[in-house]
C-alpha cells in the first residue's frame, strides 16, 4: 500500500489538544507521524494548504437499512455517503429486517461491511429480541460476533423493569446500552414538537415531557445498576440538564446529539414538509440553545447523525403516514461548522465531538491523529461553499430537509486504514 | 392576497374576507328564487374530492356547485396511504388530468391538501384538513354573524369545545381576529392546546368567565367517540361542565347568538332547548353555507396555472 | 415631487389640461331628466296596458334613472309602476378564465315578474351583451308578458341582435372611447372620454370588460 503525506494542513487532534500546520504521514495503514516538513519521496501527496486535517469521524448513530430495505439503502451506498461525510467509522442500529438481534446477522452485516463499505461499520446490536421490549437478546454471544452496543432503536422498552434487567445484565459485555428515550404513552400519536407549532399546523403533538421522562428514568436505572448508558439523539433542554446533574453525580452516562437538533427548530415543519419529520421531534428555539450548550461544556458527548434513509414514495406521504428520519452523512460537516462559525464551539471542542469522543464510548482506538493511532484522517475544506442536492449525493435515498440548500464546509478526502477511499474531485475510489 | 385557491383563513387578508363575504351575501338572493340557478359556472367541473367521509359539507358544495350550473362529481377514496393501493398524490393527479375547473378537498390529516395544491393545476379549496383548517365554516360563521350583528370589529367570540382536535376553531380564530373580533377559547385543559395564546386568544377552562360579556358564543362537536376515558371522563360531565343552556346563556350578552357547525349532540354541546330556536342560528349557518361556498366556486373556479 | 419645484407643477397642470381635453360633456343633469320625462311619455304611448309595469334597474346606472323613470311616470300619468335591480354579473358571456372575477353587485326583484311588462333600464348601451344577459337572468325569474328596454344613452356597435326600445340620446363614438354616467343621483352627467389615437379598435374585447362592462 502506498504511503500517504498530507501536507500543510491545519492539524487538529482533540486527544493531544494538537491545533497548528502540521503534516501527516501515512503508512501501513496507521498514522507514521505527525509534525512539521515531514519527507516522504514515496509516498503519494495531497495538498492540505488552507485546509483542516482531523482524525476520521465516527458516527454513533446509523441506519444502514442491510438487511431487509436494500431499496432505500444498503451498507455499500451507506457506506459510500459515510466516506464522502468524513465519517471513517460509523455504527449501525439493529432495527433491520430481520432484526440484528442473533450473532447470525451480525456476521452478515460484518461480511458485507469487509466487501462493501469504504468505511469502518460497526454492528450495534438490539437489546430485545425483535425490538418487542419482552426478551433480552444474547448479548454475551452478540458482542462476542462483533457488536459494539446495544439498542433497541426505533423502539423505547416502555417495561421499567425489564429496562432495568436490560442495563444490568449488560454489564457482563461492559458495552453501552444506547436508548431511545421516549415515553410512548406522553408521545402518543405525537408527530410535531407539541407547542406553537403544533397547534398551529394542527397536528397531534410529541411533548418534551416525553424525552425527559425516560431519560429520568434510565438515569436513575443507569446509577442503580452501575451500566453505561448512552442516550441517543437527545433533543431537549430538560434531558440535557438531567444528564448533566447525572455526571456531575458521577453517574456512567453519555450521550450524543444530532446536526439538525443542534440547528434546526420546529418551524421547519410549516408547510407540512415531511423532510423536517424525526423521531425525536426538532424541538423548540430553547432546546436548540440548550443542545448547543450541552454539547459545548461536554454534557452532551457526540454529534451522531441518526442518518434515516427513506425512499422517496415513503415520504412523500400525508405528515401523520410519513416515517420519520432524514440523511445525515453528507451534510454533517457543514451543518455544524456553522456552530464554529458562530463562535458556539471552538474547532477542537467541535472535532473532538465527532471523534474521540464517540470513540471513547464505543471504546474504540480511533478519534486520535497521533503516531500509532489507526489510520483514518479527514481533510476539509471547511469555508468551501456548494449546494447540496440529494439526487448527487452517494445515498439511495433524498430524504433531507436541506436539500438545494447551500452549504459551507466540505470533505476533501476520507483515508481509512490508511488508504484514500474518498476524494471530492474523485468520488469514492474503494471498494 | 386570494391567491389561485383557498387552503386557509391564514393566507388570506381582511380585504380578501370582505371580498368573499360581500360576494357571498349577493349570492344569497338566488336561493331565495323560484328557479335556483345561474349560468355562471355552465360547463365547468367541480370535483369534491373526500377522503375523509362528511355528507354535510360535501352536500354543501355540491348544491353550491350545482347552483352555479356547474358539473359537480363526487369522488371518495379511502383516505390512507398506508391502507389503499393508489397514493393520494396519484389520485390527485389523475382527477387533475381530467381537467377540473376546482377541486375541493377533505382529509383528516393535516397539510394534504396543501401538499395536492403544489402538484395540481386546478384550483384546490381545502374543505378541512385534520385539525388544521376549514376556512369554508369560518368564513360562513364570519357571514352569520355579521348578519346578524351589522359589524364583526369589537365583538367579542367565544368558542367553546375541543380546540386542540377543532379546525373549525383555528380557521375561525384567524378570521374573526383579522376581521377585528375578539376571540376567547374555553374549554377542560385537557382540550386546550399547547401555547394556544399564540395564536392571539384568551383561553378559559371557566364557562362562566368565557361567557361573560360574549357577543357570540359558538360550540364545536364532541367526538364522543373521542371522549370518554381520554380527554374528558364522561358525557355527562362535559354537558355540566361545558355543554350551553339558556341558564348558562346569561352571562353572555343579553342579544348573544349561539352558532354551532354541526351536527349538534343534543343535550352535549347544547341543550335541546337552545339547539332549536333562538338565540341559536344554526339554520342560517347552513343556509349561508351554500352561499358563501358559491361565493369562493365563483371566485376560483376555472383559475388554472399560468402556462410557462 | 417637492410642492416647490415649479417644474413638476407645470407637468401637473399640463397632464390635467390633456385630461380635460380628451372628455366632453354628453349630456349635464338637465338634459338626463329631459330625455327621463321624454322616455316616460314613450313608454306611456307605447303602451296600452300601464297596470303591469314594472322597471329593473341594471347596476348601477339604471338603478337611480329606473327610480327617476318611475317617479315620472306616476307624475305624467298616476301610473305605479313596480321596480327592482338585477345585477347581470352573474350571466356575463366574458367571465375570463385566468382574470379577476368581478365584483358582484346587489338584485333586488321583490315581486315576480310573470305576467308583467319588464322595462330593462340601463345608463349606456352598446354592444347588446349586458341586456341579453339581463333577458337569461329575467327568464330565471319567471315568464313577463313583454321585455322592453330603455337606455340614457345608445353608443352604438351592437354585436348581438338587440334593440333598445327607448333612448334617451345617439351618440356615435369610437372603440377606444369610453361613455360614462357618473355624479350623484340628484346630480348627473354622461361624459365621453376619447380613447387612444390608433389603440382603439385594436383593444381586445378582455381588456375592454376589464376597463369598462361591456354593454
Amino acid at each position: 500500500m502506498a504511503k500517504i503525506l498530507i501536507r500543510g494542513g491545519r492539524v487538529l487532534d482533540p486527544a493531544s489538544g494538537r491545533d497548528e500546520v502540521a503534516d501527516v504521514l501515512l503508512a501501513n495503514g496507521v498514522v507514521e507521524a505527525v509534525g512539521a516538513q515531514l519527507s516522504a519521496p514515496d509516498a503519494e501527496l495531497i495538498d492540505a494548504t488552507g485546509c483542516w486535517v482531523t482524525p476520521g469521524f465516527i458516527d454513533l448513530h446509523t441506519h444502514l437499512r442491510e438487511p431487509g430495505q436494500e431499496y432505500k439503502e444498503d451498507i455499500a451506498s451507506g457506506g459510500r455517503s459515510a466516506a464522502a461525510g468524513g465519517f471513517t467509522s460509523i455504527a449501525c442500529m439493529a432495527n433491520t429486517n430481520p432484526v440484528n438481534d442473533d450473532p447470525s446477522v451480525t456476521d452478515y452485516i460484518l461480511e458485507r461491511a469487509r466487501q462493501d463499505s469504504p468505511v469502518r461499520v460497526y454492528p450495534v446490536a438490539a437489546a430485545t429480541k425483535g425490538l418487542a421490549g419482552e426478551v433480552m437478546t444474547e448479548m454475551v454471544a452478540l458482542a462476542k460476533a462483533g457488536a459494539v452496543a446495544f439498542s433497541d432503536d426505533g423502539k423505547t422498552i416502555m417495561d421499567s423493569g425489564m429496562q432495568r434487567r436490560v442495563l444490568e445484565y449488560s454489564k457482563l459485555t461492559g458495552k453501552p446500552v444506547m436508548v431511545h428515550a421516549e415515553d410512548r404513552c406522553l408521545v402518543n400519536d405525537g408527530v410535531v414538537n407539541e407547542g406553537p407549532v403544533s397547534t398551529k399546523l394542527g397536528l397531534p403533538g410529541n411533548p418534551a415531557i416525553a424525552e425527559m421522562v425516560h431519560v429520568a428514568r434510565d438515569i436513575q436505572l443507569a446509577e442503580l445498576t452501575g451500566a453505561h448508558l448512552h442516550v441517543a439523539h437527545v433533543s431537549t433542554a430538560g434531558a440535557v440538564v438531567l444528564i448533566r446533574e447525572a455526571k456531575n453525580r458521577g453517574v456512567h452516562v453519555t450521550a450524543e446529539v444530532s446536526p439538525h437538533h443542534l440547528t434546526l427548530t420546529d418551524e421547519a415543519t410549516l408547510g407540512f414538509s415531511t423532510n423536517a419529520k424525526m423521531a425525536p421531534p426538532l424541538r423548540s428555539a430553547l432546546d436548540v440553545a440548550a443542545c448547543v450548550g450541552g454539547l459545548a461544556d461536554g454534557t452532551l458527548d457526540a454529534i451522531a447523525t441518526d442518518h434515516a434513509p427513506h425512499a422517496v414514495h415513503e415520504k412523500d406521504v400525508e405528515f401523520t403516514a410519513a416515517p420519520p428520519g432524514i440523511l445525515g452523512f453528507e451534510t454533517a460537516l457543514p451543518v455544524v461548522l456553522g456552530l464554529v462559525r458562530s463562535k458556539s464551539l471552538t474547532p477542537l471542542q467541535l472535532i473532538a465531538s465527532l471523534t474521540l469522543n464517540p470513540a471513547r464510548v464505543l471504546g474504540l482506538p480511533q478519534g486520535r491523529l497521533e503516531a500509532g493511532a489507526p489510520g483514518d484522517v479527514v481533510v476539509i475544506e471547511p469555508e468551501r461553499k456548494w449546494i447540496y442536492d440529494p439526487a448527487k449525493g452517494f445515498s439511495k435515498s433524498r430524504n433531507s430537509p436541506w436539500a438545494g440548500q447551500e452549504m459551507q464546509g466540505r470533505v476533501l478526502s476520507t483515508i481509512v486504514r490508511g488508504r484514500l477511499v474518498y476524494h471530492a474531485d474523485r468520488g469514492v475510489l474503494f471498494p | 392576497m386570494l391567491g389561485r385557491g383557498l387552503l386557509g383563513i391564514e393566507d388570506l387578508d381582511r380585504d380578501d374576507i370582505e371580498k368573499i363575504l360581500d360576494t357571498a351575501m349577493k349570492m344569497k338572493e338566488i336561493g331565495e328564487r323560484d328557479v335556483k340557478k345561474v349560468p355562471t359556472l355552465r360547463g365547468r367541473t367541480i370535483i369534491n374530492l373526500f377522503f375523509e367521509p362528511s355528507t354535510r359539507t360535501r352536500t354543501s358544495f355540491e348544491i353550491a356547485g350545482k347552483r352555479l350550473s356547474a358539473d359537480v362529481v363526487n369522488f371518495s377514496p379511502s383516505s390512507s396511504s398506508l391502507t389503499k393501493s393508489e397514493s393520494i398524490l396519484d389520485t390527485a393527479k389523475t382527477l387533475d388530468a381530467m381537467d377540473p375547473d376546482a377541486v375541493v378537498i377533505r382529509h383528516k390529516v393535516a397539510g394534504v391538501p396543501k401538499r395536492i395544491a403544489d402538484e395540481l393545476n386546478a384550483p384546490v379549496i381545502n374543505a378541512g384538513d385534520g385539525a388544521h383548517e376549514h376556512p369554508t365554516q369560518a368564513l360562513l360563521d364570519m357571514m352569520t354573524v355579521l348578519e346578524e350583528k351589522g359589524r364583526l370589529d369589537g365583538l367579542t367570540v367565544t368558542i367553546i369545545g375541543d380546540i386542540a382536535h377543532s379546525r373549525v376553531a383555528r380557521s375561525n380564530i384567524y378570521g374573526f381576529r383579522k376581521m377585528g373580533a375578539e376571540v376567547r377559547v374555553a374549554g377542560p385543559p385537557t382540550m386546550l392546546p399547547s401555547h394556544v395564546e399564540t395564536l392571539g386568544v384568551k383561553a378559559f377552562t371557566s364557562l362562566r368567565e368565557a361567557l361573560d360579556g360574549a357577543d357570540v358564543v359558538m360550540a364545536l362537536r364532541i367526538q364522543t367517540e373521542r371522549l370518554s376515558g381520554a380527554a374528558f371522563p364522561t358525557v355527562r360531565e362535559y354537558s355540566s361542565t361545558f355543554g350551553l343552556d339558556r341558564q348558562k346563556m346569561r352571562f353572555a350578552k343579553d342579544d348573544a347568538i349561539v352558532m354551532h357547525p354541526g351536527p349538534v349532540n343534543r343535550g352535549v354541546e347544547l341543550s335541546h332547548d337552545l339547539a332549536d330556536r333562538r338565540p341559536s342560528v344554526i339554520l342560517d349557518q347552513v343556509r349561508n353555507g351554500v352561499a358563501l361556498r358559491m361565493a369562493v366556486l365563483y371566485l376560483l373556479a376555472g383559475r388554472r396555472k399560468p402556462a410557462v | 415631487m417637492a410642492n416647490d419645484d415649479p417644474g413638476s407643477a407645470e407637468h401637473a397642470r399640463a397632464t390635467s389640461d390633456a385630461a380635460a381635453q380628451s372628455e366632453s360633456l354628453l349630456l349635464d343633469d338637465a338634459a338626463i331628466r329631459r330625455a327621463l320625462m321624454r322616455i316616460a311619455h314613450e313608454i306611456i304611448e307605447k303602451n296600452e296596458d300601464l297596470s303591469r309595469l314594472y322597471l329593473v334597474g341594471i347596476p348601477n346606472g339604471g338603478v337611480p334613472l329606473s327610480r327617476q323613470l318611475q317617479r315620472n311616470l306616476k307624475e305624467i300619468a298616476g301610473v305605479d309602476s313596480l321596480i327592482g335591480v338585477l345585477d347581470t354579473t352573474l350571466y356575463r358571456d366574458d367571465l375570463v378564465s385566468s382574470g379577476a372575477r368581478p365584483r358582484l353587485r346587489r338584485t333586488e326583484m321583490p315581486s315576480a315578474v310573470d305576467e308583467r311588462i319588464v322595462i330593462l333600464v340601463d345608463d349606456v348601451a352598446s354592444t347588446g351583451r349586458t341586456i341579453r344577459a339581463a333577458m337569461d337572468a329575467l327568464m330565471d325569474f319567471g315568464r313577463p308578458r313583454a321585455v322592453q328596454v330603455a337606455a340614457l344613452v345608445d353608443r352604438g356597435h351592437r354585436e348581438l341582435p338587440i334593440k333598445i326600445d327607448y333612448v334617451g340620446k345617439n351618440v356615435p363614438t369610437q372603440h377606444g372611447d369610453r361613455v360614462q354616467m357618473r355624479g350623484p343621483e340628484d346630480a348627473l352627467e354622461v361624459v365621453l372620454v376619447k380613447g387612444g389615437s390608433t389603440a382603439g379598435a385594436a383593444e381586445p374585447r378582455a381588456q375592454r370588460a376589464a376597463s369598462e362592462r361591456s354593454t
